[in-house]
Formats: structure tokens, sequence, C-alpha cells
């Protein structure tokens, strides 16, 4: 029975796989794994990690990226950032209320006055030099596909966006040319290997009040780290439930199992075969 | 043919006799769920169970979603992140119904491939056979318009991909697939007309169930003999079957939970391990992905869609009999919907005597070949075009027609059985010995 079974679950699992196997098909620079501490089963957001990367997107990136999905109010919610309630009104209140790129809806086309405009709920949609809205980034960039494209590492090393921001950061090598009236700059870990983007941090660009040193790497890690829990605001909540739920599947499933076993006794004779 | 005799509902109360007279509601569930089943169902007969939860939990979560989705291409996308991150506990349903529909494919396929090695298609389970694959098309169907639904750059490409395979259609093609998008591209009016058939094709499907089940309670089920129960008599039939009730349905629970077990692992801890990230991009018809890739379930029949090229000689000769008409597009769509085609019509394809694959010692590894030949066709549909992966597509796209048009047919005749057990009864015993009469 249990052969059956292993064949069963062998057979599923091939399925499956052949056809995560995929995305290892295309070609994206390469990518360094990091551990972060959020990645795996049992991997949690690191509170303090996450503050400090909205301190690098509010000081760096926000110049030009937008999170307008991501509602201000969530950066007090446990299993995030977890700023205390007046340091999220204080937060908000230094955002622009009149912000037509993030209030579209309210802008009369017609006449092309404002409505009544009423504070947003979420941070403000930023499209400056075309720059791309982060909110999802961290989940819409393939990382890494490991071992040999099936992915099967998401489980242990998360989705791999984190890493590809991390590597986008930290992948500049200096070098720059000149396209069509565009400045690219060199960077390993974008895909055709130039980005329009200048190199946003460097060295000791923003100073952490809780004092860690902020090199480029940790900057990079910190605000890779912001924008996983940005993507994905409930996956602490998420695991746990999954804890749960298969906790009691695996004592259910047992306890069906003794049943079954127990019914088909009187049906059964010893096994021969 | 009839059923297998067994016991049927008495009403015994008065109450009872009252609504058995008026309405025998009582009298069905209880045929339905003591329904005479093979006692030797080995664990591959448990997918029905885990494709009617799956079928359950789609529909559950859903409805649930729809209450907080909305169906327009400026809002779809944000309404889909709002059910991330606003409602109570979105995030789960939301992963539930987007993995939900891996599991019902896994399930599915096993499925079927359990019905193609055992001959569950054959004489006669022939309507039960249909019905399935008419199922299998409508949650392809489904999948493929549910996909669309969170408006993010593999839907919106994957939906421009696919309605174009109707205008290779000659002729009246670009007509039908205008007809199907509401315009002459992928829009607001595709948005909500596959919206709508979205939510409406999960009941055809369920109707469709049912009647897959009404038949297959008519014929009996197969099992892994292909031997048929004995029906003589009460007596008789119960010695080779045992009720569906309890035996069977804590069998397939305990079954079900295994199952669970995994698919809750997979929600909780990386639910997007089947997504691509592309999807988490809002439609934008002004950018090409890299790589437009269908999701997995999709991709033997992708393959075997892309396999037949302008410079593959079949595709040239049909394009030089027709006169032009069958191109290599048109030939693509035909060869993909043909390959479902062909194995819907198995039951007749298919000469053997001998239902179950368990005695056709020929056709054992032809069978395998095929099921090699699904992944190899899932696996060559996820890569970028080479002239490698084209060369192993036209391969295996022709294994999936030999298999079924001449390979089938042609075992029946040369093929010696082995000998099969008389009864199932027998096939049981042979592996459990007799059971121990106090018990």
């Amino acid at each position: 029975m249990f052969r059956k079974i292993a064949l069963s679950a062998v057979t599923a699992a091939t399925l499956v796989v052949a056809g995560t196997a995929s995305f290892a098909a295309e070609g994206t620079a390469h990518i360094e794994d990091v551990a972060f501490p959020f990645e795996g089963p049992f991997g949690t957001f690191d509170r303090n990690q996450l503050q400090r990367g909205l301190q690098v997107y509010t000081e760096v990136c926000s110049a030009c990226h937008g999170l307008k999905f991501v509602p201000i109010r969530t950066l007090a919610d446990e299993g995030g950032p977890q700023l205390p309630e007046d340091q999220v009104r204080a937060y908000a209140a230094g955002l622009s209320v009149n912000d037509e790129a993030s209030n579209p809806k309210l802008i009369d086309p017609e006449t092309g006055s404002a409505r009544t405009l009423v504070p947003a709920d979420n941070f403000p949609a930023n499209h400056a030099a075309g720059a791309p809205d982060l909110s999802l980034m961290a989940k819409a960039r393939a990382g890494f596909h490991g071992p040999y494209g099936l992915g099967i590492n998401q489980l242990f090393r998360g989705i791999g966006g984190p890493e590809y921001i991390h590597a986008i950061l930290t992948g500049y090598t200096g070098e720059e040319k000149e396209e069509a009236g565009s400045v690219f700059y060199e960077n390993h870990a974008f895909s055709t290997g130039w980005i329009k983007m200048p190199p946003p941090l460097s060295d000791d660009q923003v100073t952490y009040a809780d004092g860690t040193p902020a090199t480029l790497d940790q900057m990079s890690m910190d605000v890779a780290s912001f924008l996983m829990w940005t993507a994905e605001p409930h996956m602490m909540n998420r695991k746990e439930t999954g804890f749960k739920a298969v906790i009691f599947l695996i004592i259910f499933g047992s306890l069906l199992y003794l049943t079954n076993k127990r019914i088909w006794a009187g049906v059964k004779g010893k096994k021969l075969a | 043919m009839a059923g297998i005799p067994h016991d049927h509902y008495e009403p015994k109360s008065s109450g009872e006799q009252w609504l058995h007279k008026r309405l025998p509601i009582v009298g069905l569930l209880y045929d339905t769920i003591m329904i005479p089943t093979p006692k030797n169902l080995n664990w591959m007969w448990i997918w029905g169970i885990v494709l009617t939860f799956c079928l359950a939990l789609q529909i559950i979560t859903g409805i649930v979603l729809v209450m907080h989705y909305t169906p327009h291409v400026d809002l779809a996308f944000a309404s889909v992140e709002h059910i991330m991150r606003d409602v109570n506990g979105g995030y789960m349903i939301r992963y539930f119904h987007a993995n939900g529909a891996s599991l019902f494919f896994v399930a599915v396929y096993l499925h079927i491939f359990r019905g193609l090695y055992y001959g569950s298609y054959k004489a006669p389970r022939e309507i039960t056979w249909i019905i399935g694959m008419l199922i299998y098309l409508a949650m392809m169907g489904t999948a493929f318009m549910g996909y669309v639904l969170p408006w993010g750059q593999m839907s919106f490409w994957g939906a421009t991909v696919i309605t174009g395979l109707f205008g290779a259609i000659p002729g009246i093609g670009p007509s039908i697939q205008t007809w199907l998008l509401g315009g002459p591209a992928v829009d607001n009016a595709t948005l909500n007309r596959f919206f709508s058939l979205h939510y409406l094709l999960p009941f055809v499907i369920a109707g469709l169930v049912a009647v897959h089940i009404w038949a297959f309670h008519t014929t009996g089920n197969n099992n892994p003999t292909g031997v048929e129960v004995r029906r003589g008599s009460k007596e008789e039939a119960a010695k080779d079957t045992l009720p569906f009730w309890p035996y069977f349905v804590i069998k397939d629970l305990f079954a079900l939970v295994v199952v669970l077990v995994v698919f809750f692992a997979i929600v909780s801890f990386m639910p997007n391990y089947l997504g691509h990230p592309d999807n988490y991009i809002e439609a934008n018809p002004l950018a090409t992905p890299a790589h437009i890739v269908p999701e997995w379930y999709f991709l033997p029949f992708y393959a075997i869609l892309r396999a037949f090229t302008a410079d593959v000689l079949v595709v040239q000769i049909a394009s030089f009999v027709t006169g032009g008409i069958v191109d290599a597009k048109f030939f693509g769509v035909l060869a993909m919907f043909g390959a479902i085609a062909v194995m819907a019509l198995a039951p007749w394809l298919d000469t053997s005597s001998v239902r179950s694959g368990r005695y056709r010692p020929m056709f054992k590894w032809w069978f395998a070949l095929l099921a090699i030949d699904f992944v190899v066709l899932m696996w060559v549909g996820s890569q970028t075009p080479s002239p490698f992966t084209a060369w192993v597509s036209l391969i295996a796209s022709y294994y999936w027609f030999a298999y079924f048009l001449i390979i089938l047919p042609l075992l029946g005749v040369i093929e010696k059985p082995l000998p099969q057990p008389a009864t199932i009864e027998d096939d049981f015993n042979a592996h459990y010995g007799k059971a121990h009469p106090a018990e």
C-alpha cells in the first residue's frame, strides 16, 4: 500500500515539477542568494530591519518610485515594521494629499480641475523618470529557480525577488554609457547588463537610528526586506495558519488512517503479497 | 446495463413513507452512498474525491473572491491587491483558489491516466469517459479565463495569445476572435465576459460531474483487474464488492487528507511557486513580456501547438493538399485540439478485449512511454524555442497521436494478454487472503 502511495506521490510531484521547470529557461543574469530572515517555513520578518528598509525607501527610493498598493496604516500592523501609531500618523502627515498621481480619479477630466481631495490611504504613486511601482516588486521579479530550474528551493530560500532587488542595488560596476540621449549604467544583475536607473545607494547614504552601519550591502538588504513585506504583508500570518493547518491535518490524517485500518481489518486477511 | 444488485432503502416510519411516496430523495442518497464498490480498488482510485473536493474548494473560495473583486481593466489588479491586503483572510482565500487550480489539474491528470491504464474508458463506460473529457475541456476553459482575471501581464498576454489561436481558423477565424474578445483586442469587454463565464462554467462542471457519477454508478466502477463485478445475485455481488460507506469513504478521506497536507504546505509556505512573477505586474498592452508561458497544466498541449511549424513535412503536405488553407498556425491549432480528441476516442480506438493494463504485457510499456511523453511535452512546452526543443516537441507530439491512432488499435490484434483472475474476489483474496470469519 505504501509503495503505491509513494508511487502516486512521485507521479504527482513529477507533474508539478515538470511544469515549473519552465521558468529555468528565462535568461536572467546571475542573482546571488542572500540569507534573509523571512525565508523558509520558519522565517519571520525582522521588525528592525523593516523599519530600516522603510527609512531607505523614504529617504532614497521614494524620490522616483511609488508604493501605490500599500496602505500607510499597515506600517503599524503586527508582522510588519510595526511603527507606533503616532509615528504612522507623523509619516502620513509628511505625504502630500494633493498628489495628482495617486488621486487620478479625483481630477475632473472635463474641466481639469481637482474635485475635493481626500487623503489617500496608500503611499503615493510615483512614476518619476518612468520608475516602476515597488509595491509588488519582490514578487514580480524572478530571482533564481534552482535546483535545476525546478524552483523547489523557494521553500527554503524564498522566491528570489528580494535577492534580485539586493543584486540590482549592489550590482553596479561604475561603467556608464550614453545611447540615444539616455545614460545607461552597467549592472551585472540586470537582464540586459545596462540599466537606466543611476546607482541609487552608496555607503552611509542614510543614518540609521539604531546605529547599524549603513553600508551599501546593509541598506540593500534592508530595503529588499522592506519590499518583501510590501509585496506580502501577511506572510507571517500565512505561515502561522499553515503550521496550524498542517499539524491539524497530520493528526486528523493519522486518525483516519487508524480508522481505515480498523474498518478494513474485518474484510482483509493477512497480507500475502 | 442494470446496476449491481444490492439492498435498497426501505422507508419504515410513516413519516419516511410519506416522504418516499412523494420524493424518493432519501432512497436516492442511500443508493448513492451505499453503492456496491469493487473491494480491490487501489490507491489510484482516490483522485475522484480529490477532484470533488477541488471543485467545491474552487467554487466556495471563488464566490468569496467575487465579493471583493472588480472586473474592470482599471480596477481589477488593484482589487486583487485589496483582497491580498485588506480583506480578512483574503490572502489565504486567493492563494487557495490560485493553487487549488493546480491541485485540480494534478488530480485530473492522474485520474485520466489511471483510466487510460486500467481501461476504464472501455465498454460499457464510454459515456463516463466522454463526460469526463467534457469536464476536462470545461476545466481548461475555466482555468484559462480565471487566469486572466487578476489582469497581470501574463493574464493579458496569455489571453492575447490563446484567443489568437481562433484567429488562425481560415476565413471565419478573425471574426470569431473579435466575437470572443468583444472587440479588436483584449480589453475591458474581454475581461468582463471572461469573468462572467469563469463564474458560470464551474456550475456547468458541477452538473457534468453529477452525470459522470450517475454514469459510472450505473455501470459500476472499473477496478484494477478490469474484471466485472458478478451480478447474478445480491449474494454473488457482495463477494466482489463492499458498500461505498464506510469502506471507501474513510479510505478516500484518508487519501484526501494526505494530499491536503502537501497542498496546505504549498499554499502556506510557497504560494507563488506555481505562479509566474510577471503576473504581479499590472497588464500593459504596450509592453510584451520576454517569454509568454501558459500555466503548467496547459504546457503539454501548448507544446503540441508549437510543434507543427511551417518546415515540418506533414504541415507542408497538409498545406499543399488543401491549397494553402491549412497553414502552419492552423495546423498547430488542429493538432492541439486533435490531441484531446484522440484521447476522447480511446474507447473506440482500443481494440483489445482485455480491459486492465495489468494483464497486457506489451501495452504496459507503450503506456509507460505515453506517461513519459506527457511529462516531456510538459517540459518542452515551457522552453524557449530552439532547434533542439523543436525536434523534441515534434517527436513527442507524434508519439501522442501514434499511441491513440496506431498503437492502441494494433495492440488489440497482436498482443497476447496474460490470464486474468476469474473474479474480483479471487484477486482480492490473492492479495489479502480470506478474511478471519470472527471479524
